[in-house]
């Protein structure tokens, strides 16, 4: 019989990498973890170099044949334009205060994953190509050259990174790996080597408008059936305006607020808020144009951020509204907050955000001209304007999860959270180094929302996972609250693999349910169309009331006939 | 001694080595990570495969039934059937108690008692590996349906507006929806 290797070791997984350097470790592509290659017709429609039918899986990726000089190039070019590049492939003392702190790491263990690898991964090809003593030394200086092998050990990291700087916020010299990562997916994008995921939605969102490609009327469509919807749970049968020329403030929103659950439900309350508001001067309209909010093209390059940005300020100029509002977005937020004046401004035609019911000029927003709906919803209700029924958020306990953009890359953690607060009875923080600016990524961000990509994705989610189970556990929360588009779908995914009792809410959904508008009908659901808890409940008292009032008016009946009665009988017996 | 006792007794020795085992699964520079962050939120799989593997261990010594002992199992396979492990490395760590259990009664072992005692634990800890089957596979079809439930809802609200299917309606008295133009 022949010698079998003890269970032990056949178990064993043989991935152990330090008796080799991270660099002799050839790469290993798989399935999981890779998400679709781009395919050739979005290529040719957004002008994508390189248009191809290929897959990360395939041993040959078609590479144009001087593919080295156009990705040296293209290296050069951008450490020529952007000095933090240079800089972060300069400074890095490895140190390893960020290699603990990616989820991606944390949930795989897979110690590319670490940010430091993660960054090294290119700036070994700086060191090896464009250092004297990367040159001379190669290995020894930390330098290695640009072969087929390493440009796919490139892909396969920068598209398992979702550019959440978790990591850089935890650098003494502040590099920010997810920059390293912009600038790696763009030298990768050089030779048409982009992902399914990214380049559909962009070509889409570049030829149409908007992700999915949905054209205006069946955008149209989708706003009705809202209001239908909303109709049928408030009697009240909203009625917002689209493409309206000379409203005072366009509202935009990511396009999966209007085509997929549970984003549709926080549409629903953006409706229903702009409604309750046009009794006191609010005039705002939705945009078939300016469809999308997100912008995919922030994945790919900074030129196709700003193509598909530009859209924006130009249907505020040909609508001529005087500022914009824009829908609970992460990514979004990003672009519209920090880029977009840089990139699309000056918006010197639109004015300095006011609200028009509080009167509060929004001096954050003075350049940009837009803000986020939270700073306006949280702003109404420090006025006192909205009138709210807390208790028809009372079914949920809810936590708050912070999106990487938003929260750690611009400091929007408040708002959301005091919105949340004066709108529902039940509020709960996840441990502090797991929210604010030390949130832990959805695990799916930066166009890895993709179903192929969901080994790794549920890897990546599984730290924000623990840390909403840690608050399940103690507190019974049954709903993460998050104002990210993405977020609502992928937290939805991640609470059903980890934490099956949650479920994800977008804050409007909760200002949607609270809100009580002029001349509503008693409201018996949420905006779920599920009926509150307590609705049987109360049913059955009323049923119960019911039955004690009508058997004591009974009661009463029998009582008076049988003082008739005796009455009768009195009369007759004095007759007598 | 009775087996259960000795057991006892080296609990917290043999849930050593077995967390030490389990890490030897991972590589390296990991391995380091997940043995000195101590934070259960910094370190959650550490965290979550420890405190899983104790309860697992308690449920073994305390004769429990399989319900008890089935979420702990989840917890630490629910990780691994993620991870970069085929099925066999990510359940193999079940099976690797025994050999430790056996380490570390070595010296006990010539005693009859034990050996028979030792005898029907682990035909238990067998009958463990075959529940942890059961649960990895459920965790790997739940990632399958979820792959298939976001493709379908990704579009879904919008093929129900856009009248594409022909179908039952969903409320009795709604009309029948049958409009296939936008197909063509």
């Amino acid at each position: 019989m022949s010698k079998v290797a003890p269970p032990e070791e056949l178990a064993k997984v043989d991935h152990t990498p330090p008796k080799k350097g991270w660099m002799d470790m050839p790469v290993e592509l798989k399935e999981g973890r890779w998400c679709y290659g781009s395919k050739p017709k979005d290529h040719e429609v957004i002008g994508l170099p390189n248009p191809r039918s290929w897959s990360p899986g395939d041993e040959d990726w078609k590479l144009p044949e001087n593919w080295q000089e156009i990705f040296l190039e293209g290296m050069r070019e951008r450490l020529d334009k952007f000095r933090s590049f240079r800089l972060f492939m300069d400074i890095c003392v490895r140190c390893g205060a960020c290699a603990d702190k990616c989820h991606f790491f944390i949930g795989s263990g897979d110690p590319k994953n670490m940010p430091v690898l993660r960054a090294e991964l290119l700036r070994s090809i700086y060191r090896g190509e464009f250092t004297t003593a990367g040159k001379i030394l190669g290995k020894l200086a930390g330098g290695r050259k640009l072969t087929y092998e390493v440009f796919k050990d490139l892909f396969y990291y920068f598209f398992q990174c979702t550019e959440c700087r978790r990591c850089s916020l935890f650098c003494p010299y502040g590099i920010d790996t997810a920059e390293v990562t912009m600038i790696g997916r763009e030298l990768l994008n050089l030779l048409g080597c982009n992902i399914d995921w990214i380049t559909g939605p962009v070509a889409n969102c570049y030829r149409t408008g908007n992700h999915l490609g949905i054209q205006p009327h069946a955008y149209h469509s989708m706003v009705e059936f809202f209001c239908e919807e909303i109709e049928e749970i408030t009697g009240i049968l909203p009625e917002p305006s689209l493409n309206r020329k000379g409203a005072e403030i366009l509202f935009i929103t990511p396009s999966g607020d209007i085509f997929a659950d549970p984003g549709t439900f926080t549409a629903m309350g953006y409706i229903m808020l702009f409604h309750y508001l046009e009794g006191l001067g609010l005039d705002i309209t939705w945009s078939t144009y300016a469809s999308e909010g997100g912008n995919f093209g922030s994945f790919t390059s900074h030129e196709m951020m700003k193509r598909l940005n530009s859209k924006m300020y130009a249907e505020a100029k040909r609508l001529g509204v005087k500022w914009i509002i824009g829908g609970e977005c992460g990514h979004m937020w990003r672009v519209c907050n920090q880029y977009m004046d840089t990139m699309t401004g000056p918006a010197d035609f639109l004015e300095v955000p006011k609200s028009p019911i509080t009167g509060t000029v929004f001096e954050n927003a003075k350049s940009h001209k837009m803000l986020h709906i939270c700073e306006f919803t949280a702003d109404l209700i420090k006025h006192g304007k909205l009138n709210l029924d807390l208790s028809r958020n009372d079914q949920y306990k809810l936590t708050f999860h912070d999106s990487c953009n938003p929260a750690r890359g611009m400091g929007f953690f408040d708002e959301p959270r005091y919105v949340i607060q004066n709108v529902a009875n039940n509020f709960h923080e996840m441990p502090i180094d797991t929210i604010r600016e030390q949130t832990f990524c959805c695990g799916s961000g930066s166009g890895l929302n993709t179903d192929e990509f969901m080994d790794m994705r549920m890897r990546g989610a599984f730290p924000r996972a623990n840390a909403l189970q840690h608050v399940h556990d103690k507190h019974d929360v049954n709903m993460m609250a998050c104002i990210c588009a993405i977020d609502r779908a992928t937290l939805t995914t991640l609470c059903e693999y980890w934490v099956p009792d949650v479920e994800v809410i977008g804050i409007h959904e909760l200002i949607g349910n609270a809100l009580i508008l002029e001349g509503e009908k008693k409201r018996t659901m949420n905006l779920r169309g599920e009926e509150f808890p307590w609705v049987e409940e109360e049913e059955a008292e009323e049923a119960a009331a019911e039955v004690i009032l009508e058997a004591a008016e009974e009661g009463v009946e029998a009582a008076a006939e049988e003082v008739a009665d005796e009455e009768a009988a009195g009369e007759a017996e004095g007759e007598k | 001694m009775s087996l259960e006792k000795l057991l006892q007794q080296k609990k917290s020795v043999i849930l050593e080595r077995w967390f030490d085992s389990i890490l030897e699964t991972y590589p390296a520079d990991t391995r380091q990570f997940l043995k000195k962050k101590k934070n259960r939120f910094a370190n959650p799989v550490a965290h979550e495969i420890s405190r899983g593997i104790e309860e697992i261990f308690n449920n073994i010594l305390k004769d429990a039934n399989s319900e008890d002992v089935s979420p702990f199992l989840d917890k630490v396979i629910r990780i691994r059937a993620v991870q970069d492990f085929s099925p066999s490395q990510a359940l193999g760590f079940i099976f690797d108690l025994k050999k430790l259990i056996r380490d570390e009664l070595a010296e006990n072992m010539g005693e009859s008692r034990i050996s028979e005692d030792l005898w029907e634990l682990e035909r238990k800890i067998d009958a463990m590996g075959l529940m942890s089957l059961d649960i990895y596979t459920k965790c790997r079809e739940k990632l399958y349906e979820l792959r298939v439930k976001e493709v379908k809802n990704r579009v879904g609200r919008l093929i129900e507006r856009a009248n594409m299917m022909c179908g039952i309606p969903e409320k009795e008295g709604d009309p029948e929806v049958c409009n296939t133009d936008n197909l063509t």
